[in-house]
């Protein structure tokens, strides 16, 4: 018998591997076309699931990459050692093949230009990809809200979309700032060390500001920046915070 | 074990109530507080998923999902008021 579709109820849908991008050693693009996607806002993500030819199935969460404004759909997945399902979507998967996903999902660690600004955005590793996803739309918008990026990660090379962030960052009202905590260039210009009280004094709009702040990325640093952003004066509501599993930073 | 928050179960939150519910305040039977679902500490590692309550610790929600069924226990919240 065939179950009555819910009002809202997310659907699996098949999409299409139109290409696959290397952003760094441990991270990929994967850009999808997806037939029946009913769009999504800036900062949602997508449940991915793979089932074995047994019938075993795992799922997992990924951070939409792409601007609602964007062709395609694209997903950015850094492979983990331990994972189940980010080796094969990162190693495996390959242009044209079929991935099954439902979404957009969630409501909270979204942006859109109703919301205003200024922003201010920090990312741990992989946790810059919905934050990807805001800047582009912003972007595509034409949006004059002025945005503040902080992105850490451990080496330059591990920097995802660092061209396309670099080339962001020479628009009106962007502005965007690289940490490295592990390993810099001799020549690197950018800051260097864990991001803390200091260097989110330095970068952050002032609470007088009232800035809107999404922070993501892997709960520690998650966790050590929302409180040092409320210790500094911002109130939590405008904090808004998203964990990753493990990764990088 | 690592923390995540209320995100992370939101694709499963959404097939159970129709909407997605990460902008549903809830409040902690256990200590008064109120939150946002998606500022629960979760924790997917469990057989499961097991949401916290980020004031007090107690448990919230647990939630199964076994092939295309979630069972999700919630009674641990005194109220759940929609955005």
């Amino acid at each position: 018998m065939a179950r009555a579709a819910l009002p809202g109820r997310l659907k699996w849908l098949q999409g299409s591997v139109v290409e696959v991008i290397d952003e760094t050693q441990r991270t990929k693009s994967i850009v999808l076309e997806l037939p029946g996607w009913p769009g999504h806002r800036a900062g949602q993500h997508v449940d991915v699931r793979l089932t074995a030819e047994d019938g075993y199935q795992a799922q997992r969460s990924y951070s939409i990459a792409s601007a609602p404004e964007d062709g395609y759909l694209v997903l950015t997945v850094e492979e983990l050692d331990d994972g189940e399902v980010s080796p094969y979507l990162a190693g495996e998967l390959r242009a044209g093949d079929e991935l099954e996903l439902r979404g957009p999902i969630g409501g909270y660690f979204v942006w859109e230009q109703s919301l205003g600004g200024p922003l201010l955005l920090i990312a741990g590793g992989s946790g810059i990809v919905p934050l990807r996803a805001i800047l582009r739309h912003r972007a595509a918008t034409d949006g004059t809200v002025p945005v503040r990026l902080l992105y850490s990660s451990r080496s330059l090379d591990e920097v995802i979309y660092h061209a396309e962030l670099t080339r962001l960052g020479t628009d009106d009202g962007v502005d965007i700032s690289f940490t490295l905590t592990r390993d810099w260039p001799q020549d690197w210009q950018g800051h260097r060390g864990r991001i803390d009280r200091r260097l989110l004094e330095e970068i952050a709009w002032p609470p007088d500001q009232q800035p809107l702040v999404y922070v993501c990325g892997p709960s520690g640093l998650v966790e050590a920046t929302a409180n040092t952003l409320v210790q500094i004066g911002h109130p939590p509501g405008r904090v808004k915070t998203e964990r990753f599993g493990p990764t990088g930073t | 074990m690592q923390a995540l928050d209320g995100n992370a179960i939101a694709g499963d939150l959404h097939e159970v109530f129709g909407t997605d519910m990460t902008m549903t305040a809830g409040t902690c039977a256990h200590c008064g507080a109120t939150m946002l679902i998606a500022e629960l500490v979760v924790y997917t590692r469990a057989p499961g998923a097991v949401g916290r309550c980020r004031s007090c610790g107690g448990v919230l929600m647990v939630l199964v999902a076994i092939h295309d069924t979630v069972r999700l226990d919630h009674q641990s919240f005194r109220l759940l008021d929609p955005p």
